[in-house]
């Protein structure tokens, strides 16, 4: 019995992937379109970048979409190779490493295949691509500090609660805030990486709250973290939000995120736009080389006193 | 010459005087560096409620994830001598499953998060069975049986909810992550003491340690005394799952979001860690349960400790590597049976003494 | 006495934590001599052993080799000095060349040259008469030819006492009576030997002296020829043995008219080719043959150890399915494990928790023995059995090894079986306990217990048993009760009947 149950855990694995692994068909004048992502499991950020990705490239639109996605840069490479072998016209990545991938895309470039980064910049000759469609990071960063600075508080005691070292997001993000850090415009309390995890936020903000020192901004690097750091806050019974004590700062525009904006409960997102796909597929029909090599994706930042539900419906991620 | 050599264990509290011991140097050194470290204060939360606050609350409150993990560990070690490295994927499926059925109904009630606790326990059984049945039918090593899970249970967590963090706002939730209206004690060390309660139970009830220690320490002999050794490996991989259901619940309830991605990780390893430090033998047979809480709580305080210090968090896995490194190797039987030879030394040193004064 | 002595050991004391292992011990070898180091477990023979080959530091006492004192530091300084142990376990290397093994570990630099070795160690199995190739693995060397390589390493390095520790205990007749040939050999060219043993035959077969221990103190040193193996015995165990006598006495076993308890027809089994076999009750019967016979895989059939593939079994005459060792307690059978160690006892639990085992399992998961019932279990049988432990708390694997059998005894009994097979129980212990043992099984039957009896001392059997099945390259080839209840006709039935 247990040994018919293991069995059949393992056949509905296989079938599954096979069910993924399936879907192909023929074309007719469409655009063939590769795309090598991460997977969407990765964040809320890149779940929305997929289905952006998807919603775009249909065939509504024109196009015959093929995708991969994972984690692995190897696999990515690999994935790549085989969409330039079956032919495809453009080719649209977001690597999951910054180097190794010279030799795919000289490949590409030999095989007449058009090649967009999105969303992540590589390590290579900008000849190799079209153009690159990012988010700026630091930008997003220098938005909301200047923000934080237009609020005029008497003070600012800031607890700034870092992504996963290293990232572009955490570096990006980290930096306006250092700026201000250095120029002793602002105090810095306490600043920890918790690695993009709620629990580790939590804790680190009720290690401050424990040792009674005062602080009145805490600057989240993702939504994420802000909620755990909120958590901390309410069990503490310290307010926070746009009449509370205490301004709390998170980014990615996640939907719950900015709900609780509208809530009052939150004072500030910063966005980090999943959404390049409709760049690019304007950049392909236009025909035209871009006229430069890096294009930003322009991105907002959300007061929660005059956030409306309208944004939270345009710019929300998730549900 | 028979074997009646008189074991000097440590001190009398034997398995637990190395937990024992590392909690004590911890709150020294933490009065020595903070006299107030570990008062306790009265506050009042959000919701107006006067609550318990303080480092030593936030030590116990936060251990309470890895402190029941740890039981669950601790008995699956025994019987398979091998571990789970699966149950931080396996607790976000669960969590996944918790916040799924959460949000299916319109409108949260006691009985609905009921029925999604359940249905995570279920799954997390279901889950930890089939890790039981790879180790128990298919003598599988359990790290590499529960290596599987521990790749793609994360995966599968993301299929359940589909959003990245979908989140869940009830007080009811709210309330199992923090705390019940008038109960200042947070509650999910009220579900620690729970789940110590019915392991109690489970322990007094039945014959489970006696046979999960039998097959722990010799599989064969256990299963020439009639023992079912493959149904007592997957049993305990069973209430392990009970334990990552639970865990998993309290973790989504803490912050009423479910983050595959981060919820509960790396907890495996401080898991095995507490368990270690308990002084349980990793290679299985006798166990203590409460030693690996005790040693859930060691490495939370280290945690807290470092926190309160302003350690970098990237450098606090550093450190807390050093720390338990000392402690495992002081736990070692090498270094036991070296100290136990000292202090059969020192007494008879003493006796000598004592015979010379006699003699004087 | 002027006499010159190869080895001697005067007044030698050793210390453990509160227990005097050695009480000033004296111990002397003469050149060219056989000499029987006896005792009981726990006696001292193996702490002596350690002292002399330096696994030990002694406390007190004087050691001699050929008249010079010498301090012995390590086991390697005494093989250096010309004393080397073979242990019962092969120490060497089985998937190296018997050359290598012979070799290993004291050539003088790295590049040797392979030919030049074998030709040597070719010489030395011929001058030794061991039938061996010196280009052949160990592993592919039966033991007993394992167990002479061994000593062959031993020869070479120009040892002068060889130890050999309980040398016999895994080898069949034959081979015991090669490596006696080999042991006789080294003699003659005036080795001196200490030879450890449980066996009294082979003490009388090959020793010339016999020292005695008794609790950590020299009983004395005798002479084999006038020394009457009763008398041994007793010296070892320090009682007049009336008993061992009046045990053989109690011949009378009248079990024929009892009903039958157990009984089984074409029972197979992955490990047993299919056999018949029945017990009546209160009857002790027995498995004889030599090791590898297939009379442990027989009894494991009965008990369900092993896959059970084919069979009838009928208890009070009812048919039942035993497949698995549960099933089989569930009808009142118990089953004491071949090997000790690896199927007997949980070594890390206490002697209480080993006790109630077996009841425990019986009782089901969800009945636990309460604390305060399973205590007076464990002390009743600590007293009915006579078990040495400092408390019922104490983990049974730091018992001696009698004591832990009978703890292991302790845990069948005390699910009140109708049937229970020993499968060796007395292999390894101290004579002592075997006595009680065998005290014991005779006490059961006249219960009304039905008792199969297993044990590679025919000696034993023939005082238990009252009827005898003698196997033969896993087929039962003979049963034997009353008048055919000699040791003759047992080797006769196992040599093959023409014998």
């Amino acid at each position: 019995m247990r040994k018919l149950r293991a069995l059949f855990l393992v056949t509905v694995l296989v079938l599954c992937c096979m069910a993924v692994a399936c879907g192909k068909g023929d074309d007719d004048g469409l655009i063939k379109v590769g795309v090598v992502n991460n997977p969407p499991s990765e964040s809320g950020y890149r779940e929305a970048n997929v289905k952006d990705m998807e919603n775009v490239f249909s065939e509504a639109n024109g196009y015959k979409l093929q995708t991969f996605y994972s984690k692995s840069n190897d696999e990515q490479l690999q994935a790549a190779q085989g969409f330039i072998t079956d032919g495809v016209d453009y080719l649209l990545i977001s690597a999951a490493e910054t180097t190794g991938w010279d030799d795919v895309l000289k490949k590409a470039k030999e095989a007449g295949v058009k090649v967009y980064l999105f969303d992540r910049m590589i390590n290579v000759d900008e000849s190799l691509y079209e153009a690159a469609v990012v988010s700026d990071m630091a930008a997003e960063g220098d938005t909301a500090v200047n923000w934080l600075l237009a609020q005029n508080l008497p003070e600012y005691k800031v607890i700034h609660i870092q992504g996963a070292m290293g990232s572009d997001a955490q570096i990006g993000r980290t930096g306006a805030l250092d700026a201000q850090f250095a120029s002793n415009k602002m105090t810095k309390v306490v600043q920890q990486t918790a690695a993009w995890d709620e629990a580790e936020a939590k804790k680190i903000v009720e290690s401050v709250i424990n040792s009674g020192e005062d602080f009145n901004v805490i600057y989240a690097e993702n939504d994420g973290m802000a909620k755990g750091a909120v958590a901390a806050l309410d069990e503490a019974g310290i307010t926070h939000g746009v009449d509370g004590k205490v301004v709390i700062i998170g980014f990615d525009c996640n939907r719950w995120a900015l709900r609780e904006l509208l809530a009052g409960k939150w004072n500030y997102d910063g966005q980090c736009s999943p959404f390049q796909a409709q760049i690019i597929s304007d950049l392909i029909k236009s025909g035209k080389a871009p006229a430069t090599k890096k294009i930003i994706n322009e991105e907002k930042g959300f007061d929660a006193k005059t956030l409306t539900q309208a944004d939270i419906d345009t710019y929300g991620l998730g549900d | 010459m028979k074997k009646t050599t008189k074991k000097f264990s440590f001190n009398g509290f034997g398995q637990l005087t190395i937990p024992l011991i590392a909690i004590a140097l911890l709150v020294v050194f933490n009065l020595i560096r903070d006299p107030g470290f570990f008062s306790i204060g009265i506050s009042h939360n959000s919701n107006g409620n006067a609550v318990l606050s303080g480092n030593l609350i936030s030590i116990i409150n936060g251990a309470s994830e890895l402190a029941i993990l740890a039981m669950g560990m601790t008995l699956v070690t025994a019987a398979c001598g091998g571990q789970d490295i699966s149950v931080g994927a396996a607790a976000a499926i669960a969590g996944s499953v918790f916040v799924k059925v959460l949000k299916a109904s319109s409108s949260i009630s006691g009985v609905t998060v009921i029925l999604a606790f359940l249905c995570a326990c279920v799954v997390a059984m279901i889950f930890g069975s089939f890790n039981g049945t790879l180790v128990a039918v298919f003598r599988i090593q359990p790290m590499i049986a529960t290596l599987i899970l521990y790749t793609c249970g994360r995966s599968i967590a993301y299929w359940i909810n589909g959003g990245a963090t979908p989140t869940v706002t009830s007080s009811i939730v709210n309330a199992i992550g923090s705390f019940i209206p008038g109960i200042p004690v947070p509650t999910p060390v009220i579900i620690v003491v729970v789940m110590g309660i019915l392991f109690w139970l489970l322990f007094h009830f039945t014959s489970l340690r006696l046979f999960t220690q039998s097959v722990g320490i010799n599989g064969s002999a256990a299963r020439l005394n009639g023992i079912d050794a493959r149904f007592i490996k997957l049993l305990s991989f069973i209430i392990l799952g009970v334990c990552v259901a639970v865990s998993g619940c309290i973790g989504v309830s803490r912050l009423g979001l479910i983050n595959h991605e981060t919820l509960l990780l790396d907890v495996e390893m401080d898991t095995i860690l507490a368990v270690a430090i308990g002084g349980n033998n990793l290679g299985g047979g006798k166990f203590k349960l409460s030693g690996s809480v005790i040693g859930a709580y060691v490495i939370q305080m280290l945690t807290i400790t470092l926190y309160a210090m302003k350690v970098s968090s990237t450098d606090v896995k550093a450190y807390k590597a050093i720390v338990i490194i000392l402690l495992v190797v002081i736990g070692s039987p090498v270094i036991k049976e070296k100290f136990s030879r000292f202090l059969a030394r020192l007494s008879d040193k003493r006796r000598k003494v004592s015979v010379k004064g006699a003699e004087e | 006495m002027q006499e010159e002595y190869l080895l001697t050991m005067r007044r030698i004391d050793k210390r453990f934590p509160g227990v005097l292992a050695l009480n000033g011990v004296d111990f002397t070898l003469r050149d060219g001599e056989i000499h029987a180091l006896m005792g009981e477990n726990g006696a001292g023979k193996s702490t002596l052993i350690k002292v002399l080959t330096g696994v030990y530091q002694m406390d007190g006492g004087e050691i001699r080799l050929e008249g010079k004192p010498m301090v012995i530091h390590s086991p390697q300084d005494a093989q250096k000095k010309g004393i080397s142990t073979v242990y019962q376990e092969i120490t060497l290397c089985p998937n190296l060349t018997v050359a290598e093994n012979i070799f290993i570990g004291r050539g003088k630099g790295v590049w040797v040259r392979q030919k030049s070795l074998e030709k040597r160690a070719d010489e030395i199995l011929s001058k030794l008469g061991i039938p061996a190739r010196s280009t052949q693995l160990l592993g592919s060397c039966s033991l007993a030819v394992q167990q002479m390589v061994a000593i062959a390493r031993a020869v070479d390095m120009n040892c002068k006492v060889l130890i050999l520790d309980e040398p016999t205990s895994s080898l069949d007749d034959k081979e015991v009576n090669r490596l006696f040939d080999l042991m006789r050999d080294l003699k003659s060219r005036g080795v001196g030997i200490i030879f450890v043993t449980h066996f009294l035959d082979q003490v009388y077969a090959v020793s010339d002296r016999i020292t005695v221990l008794r609790n950590g103190e020299l009983v004395g040193e005798y002479l084999t020829e006038e020394l009457p193996q009763i008398q041994l015995v007793s010296k070892m165990i320090g009682k007049e043995l009336e008993e061992l006598s009046s045990l053989s006495e109690t011949e009378e076993k009248k079990t024929e008219e009892k009903e039958i308890l157990y009984e089984a027809e074409g029972l197979s089994s992955t490990e047993a080719l299919p056999f018949d076999f029945a017990i009546r009750r209160g009857e002790v019967n027995g498995f004889t043959g030599l090791l590898g016979s297939g009379r442990s895989e027989s009894v494991r059939a009965i008990f369900g150890a092993d896959k059970v593939t084919g069979g009838t079994v009928r208890i009070n005459g009812k048919p039942v399915k035993i497949s698995k060792p549960v099933d089989a307690m569930k009808h009142g059978i118990g089953y004491l494990a071949e090997d000790r160690k690896r199927d007997g006892i949980i070594a890390e639990l206490s002697v209480r928790e080993n006790i109630i085992l077996a009841l425990q399992v019986m009782n089901g998961m969800f009945k636990p023995i309460s604390r305060s019932e399973s205590e007076a279990f464990a002390d009743e049988y600590i007293k009915v059995l006579n078990i040495k432990t400092a408390s019922r708390e104490t983990p049974v694997g730091s018992l001696s090894g009698g004591n832990q059998q009978k703890v292991i005894l302790a845990r069948w009994l005390l699910t009140h079986p109708d049937y229970l097979i020993l499968d060796e129980p007395t292999r390894g212990i101290d004579v002592g306990t075997k006595l009680e043992i065998q005290k014991l099984v005779l006490k059961l039957a006249e219960e009304g217990v039905s008792v199969t009896f297993i044990s590679s001392e025919v000696e034993e059997m023939l005082r238990t048993c009252s009827r005898l099945i003698v196997m033969r390259d896993r087929h039962v080839v003979g049963e034997l009760t009353g008048q055919d209840l000699n040791q003759t006709q047992v080797m006769k039935t196992i040599a093959g009947g023409e014998a």
